[in-house]
């Protein structure tokens, strides 16, 4: 073996104790020194940590930003979603080929630079997006992606290429991202500056049981798509027994569509950890980890610091606030780039350095989860709102919401809408009225709910975004008269064959059934007995799959085939001769036709 | 512990807690098609063909633990279409040529499917690209059958002590793979390893074995896959060499 990768592979392995469970850290370590990580060195990670190779192998294979051969020194990720489409995708992708010199996915012959497609990277309000190395760039156009390709190859670090910092913490010197906020409508409660550890005083003030209490009386629910209450959940984690607990902060922010969590991070992580600290106290937890995506890797030295400081001001470590009972610290796990890793299920897999495969429940993560600890996962939003909780009181927060819903949302609104961003509304607000503040008064049609939530037309504009009617983990993507739903719903079944963990089988097949069947819709060739084909297949999924990525991932569909049928109507017929459309003649006599060197096309003979 | 009592179909049973609804079935003489699912090992809930409704929200019953009261739905005519579905996907995503294959007859996959009345799938063949391991001197992997329902790999793991296989690839790339190395003969895989024998299909077959018992004659030539466990039986069943 050769003895750079064993030695850089022995120092990663070593960085981290040779804990197998860290194993993400790991790989994500050999692959900043060697670009991608080696056959050899799957052998010398498993002697290294005890791991089985196989399982080493089983990690590296799961995670996109995973590579097992090199894809260049610096990788552009250019994000494909739906959103970047309309904003001018394919002009970029042709610009950053034509620079290079190089087709999507492929690395240029000198090794340096690899151009690979990416889904949403969590910045849909100002797509087209892509990362550079961990570098984001925002609003592409073919100018700027030839700059970016010119100053690359002139030797500079993708982070020398960026022009102007974006708004806000954007421009601290831990973060310098092009990055913009966005922030439309600062609410009541999130947008607003807060005493730094007022909440956390407020709570060591309470028994822990008082806390679960004051967050079950402000009515808060999870804000990452489930709703799930969250004072509940905390009180399942108190009382299960295990010497050691965790809290969980899913940062994992996935869902096509989706920013909010990311603004949260950049401006107000001090509530995020103070939350965090909160439910440890709450629960009976000393340790939490933050989960962060990959693709927010930049704002990974900015959250360290923060943490720092907290630990510096008493508000994380051993006795927090003099408290001596009470002690709790919070470490960041980076993720590798898989959607699926957002499910608690599966983020708790990944934390202990598997594949994102989800776990089996029974039992619930806040009986046995990492590690078989209790462990609570929340979502980012979930966490900031408990310290404004604990900060002004549960009836203060409880009364933001309207029509009988408790406090607020944020929202990510993109798409067709002059004012994309984020906007903390009160739960409880019609569609109609989020689509007026940002400008989408155009819609046709609206995705709430991201990638896996639900396609809704005008006649259901008046209905209201809470948990019991029309339910968002953020994500709303607002599409004007020129969108076809039916393109947008095949284009999102891409993502989510793409992402399928694979585990089970009707996600597994059945996202590349959709997919399939969808394609061929749209290209012209579906007939009508596909739709019911759809709903069938779709339904199947929906009722077996194992985890949300598989029951949701037909949503989409499902949903517009109901509210947008004559859409897909118009794009499905029966064939005049009763033939089967989607059977393509010329195409099925090709290899007779080249192994009889002459091909027939439509009656004439043609000599090859 | 007490006894728990649940309904399946209507009917009431009683069990031991800490059992899974689809033990409990079994228990009772109600049978749960099943494919992932081998006694003795850690239920995978993978092929979810054992999906039943539980208080009318749908769960995987080879996974879901038995509880006080609980209302089962299993032999319904939704979630029948729902397996036949999940089986059909199954046929399209590998390449099952069941008349040539040995374990024609032994399969558990075929046998759902004559049991479930599927005579083609209506999905589109995908017709994957998968390669043979004939490196070991007694025991082939046919990758074209395999259904990744990791009864080799739990078996292996579990109960030969030895985790030869692993599955590596994310969605649609996931794939059976040996360790360590790429081939069969160089893992620790020996044919008196119980992980021989756990494959519900052709993937994994002992050779020179594979005509022992006639075509006509095997376990669901005789009797419908689930018979042995249903009671009353549906047919007549000639028990024969049945395990
Ligand atoms: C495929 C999938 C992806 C998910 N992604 C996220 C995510 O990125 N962030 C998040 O907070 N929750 C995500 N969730 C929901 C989590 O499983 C979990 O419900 C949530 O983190 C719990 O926190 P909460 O109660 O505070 O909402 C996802 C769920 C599924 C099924
Ligand atoms: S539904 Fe199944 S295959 Fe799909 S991501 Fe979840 S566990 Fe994996
Ligand atoms: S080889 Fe057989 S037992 Fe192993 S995963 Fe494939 S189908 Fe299952
Ligand atoms: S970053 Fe491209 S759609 Fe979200
Ligand atoms: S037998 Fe239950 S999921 Fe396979």
């Amino acid at each position: 073996m050769d003895t750079e990768v064993r030695q850089i592979t022995s120092d990663a392995c070593r960085a981290f104790a040779n804990d197998g469970t860290r194993l993400l850290d790991i790989l994500h370590e050999i692959q900043r020194r060697l670009g991608h990580v080696p056959p050899d060195a799957i052998e010398a990670i498993a002697d290294c940590t005890s791991l089985a190779p196989v399982r080493v192998q089983q990690t590296l294979a799961f995670y996109a930003f995973f590579s097992d051969r090199p894809l260049g020194k610096v990788v552009i990720r250019l994000c494909d979603d739906v959103v970047d489409r309309m904003w001018g995708y394919d002009a970029v992708r042709a610009a950053f080929e034509k620079a290079l010199g190089i087709p999507m996915g492929g690395t240029t012959p000198d090794g340096m630079i690899g151009l690979q497609r990416t889904p949403c990277i969590g910045m849909s309000d100002q797509s087209p997006a892509a990362l550079v190395g961990t570098t984001v760039f925002t609003r592409l156009t073919p100018e700027s992606a030839e700059r970016i390709v010119a100053g690359l190859r002139a030797g500079c670090q993708p982070a020398e290429l960026i022009e102007k910092c974006g708004d806000g913490n954007n421009a601290h010197t831990l973060v310098r991202a092009m990055v913009r906020n966005n922030i439309r409508q600062p609410g009541a409660v999130l947008l607003t500056e807060g005493e730094r550890g007022a909440a956390i005083a407020n709570a060591l003030a309470m028994s822990p049981a008082e806390v679960i209490r004051t967050v079950k009386n402000a009515r808060l629910r999870g804000c990452g798509g489930a709703g799930f209450p969250t004072g509940m959940k905390w009180e399942f984690a108190r009382s299960a027994r295990g010497p050691r607990k965790l809290i969980f902060c899913n940062a994992d922010e996935g869902e096509p569509g989706t920013f909010k969590d990311r603004v949260l991070l950049t401006e107000h992580p001090n509530r995020v950890f103070a939350g965090m600290t909160i439910a440890g106290y709450a629960v009976g937890a000393a340790e939490g980890i933050l989960y962060l995506r990959a693709e927010y890797a930049y704002l990974r030295p900015f959250l360290e610091d923060i943490l720092a400081r907290r630990r510096a001001d008493g508000l994380l470590g051993n006795a927090i606030r003099g408290k001596h009972s009470f002690g709790f610290d919070i470490r960041i796990q980076l993720g590798a780039g898989s959607y699926v890793c957002g499910a608690e299920l599966a983020l708790l897999r990944s934390c202990e350095g598997g594949p994102g495969e989800p776990m089996t429940r029974p039992p619930f993560p806040v009986q046995s989860g990492y590690l078989g600890c209790p462990s609570v996962v929340n979502n980012v939003e979930t966490l900031a709102l408990v310290t404004k909780i604990l900060e002004s009181g549960a009836p203060a927060f409880s009364e933001l919401g309207e029509e009988g819903c408790s406090g607020t949302k944020l929202l990510s609104l993109s798409g067709d809408c002059t004012r994309p961003g984020v906007y903390e509304v009160p739960l409880g607000t019609p569609l109609r009225d989020v689509l007026d503040m940002c400008g989408g008064g155009d819609a046709r049609s609206v995705l709430v709910g991201g990638a896996s939530g639900r396609f809704v037309g005008p006649a259901l504009f008046d209905r209201l975004i809470s948990f019991d009617d029309l339910s968002t983990g953020g994500a709303i993507i607002v599409f004007g008269p020129q969108r076809s739903v039916p393109e947008i719903v095949e284009l999102y079944s891409h993502f989510f064959a793409e992402e399928s963990c694979g585990y089970c089988a009707p996600c597994r097949i059945g996202t590349v059934l959709l997919r399939e069947r969808l394609g061929r819709i749209v290209r012209g060739t579906g007939e009508p007995a596909d739709l019911e084909y759809l709903e069938e297949l779709g339904d199947t999924m929906k009722a077996t799959s194992r985890c949300g990525l598989g029951q949701a991932a037909p949503n989409a569909l499902l949903s517009s085939l109901k509210n947008f049928r004559p859409a897909y109507e118009e794009l499905v017929r029966s064939d005049p001769d009763g033939f089967k459309r989607a059977f393509d003649l010329d195409k099925a006599v090709t290899q007779a036709g080249e192994i009889a060197a002459r091909l027939s096309i439509r009656g004439q003979e043609v000599a090859l | 512990m007490s006894e728990i009592t649940l309904t399946i179909d209507g009917r009431e049973i009683t069990t031991q807690p800490g059992r899974t609804i689809l033990e409990a079935a079994e228990e009772h003489g109600i049978y749960i098609p099943r494919l992932c699912h081998l006694p003795g090992l850690k239920p995978f809930g993978g092929c979810r063909v054992c999906t039943v409704l539980v208080n009318g929200r749908s769960e995987a019953a080879c996974t879901q633990p038995v509880a006080q009261g609980i209302v089962v739905e299993n032999d319904t005519e939704q979630l029948r279409a729902w397996r036949r579905n999940i089986i059909e996907m199954l046929f399209v995503e590998g390449n099952h040529f069941c008349p040539s294959c040995e374990k024609s007859g032994d399969c558990e996959l075929q046998a759902l499917a004559y049991r479930m009345g599927i005579s083609a799938p209506r999905h589109p063949f995908l017709w994957p690209r998968r390669e043979v391991d004939a490196s070991h001197p007694d025991v082939l992997i046919d990758h074209n059958r395999c259904i990744l329902c990791a009864r080799c790999a739990r078996t292996s793991r579990d109960i030969d002590g030895k985790e030869v296989f692993g599955f590596v690839g994310r969605g649609p790339a996931r794939k059976l793979t040996i360790n360590p190395g790429a081939r069969l003969v160089d893992s620790a895989l020996d044919v008196t390893d119980q992980a021989v024998n756990a494959c519900p299909v052709g993937a994994i077959l002992r050779k020179r074995g594979a005509y022992a018992t006639p075509v006509g004659r095997r376990h669901y030539d005789r009797a419908p896959i689930g018979s042995g466990i249903e009671t009353p039986a549906e047919l007549t069943i000639d028990r024969g060499d049945q395990p």
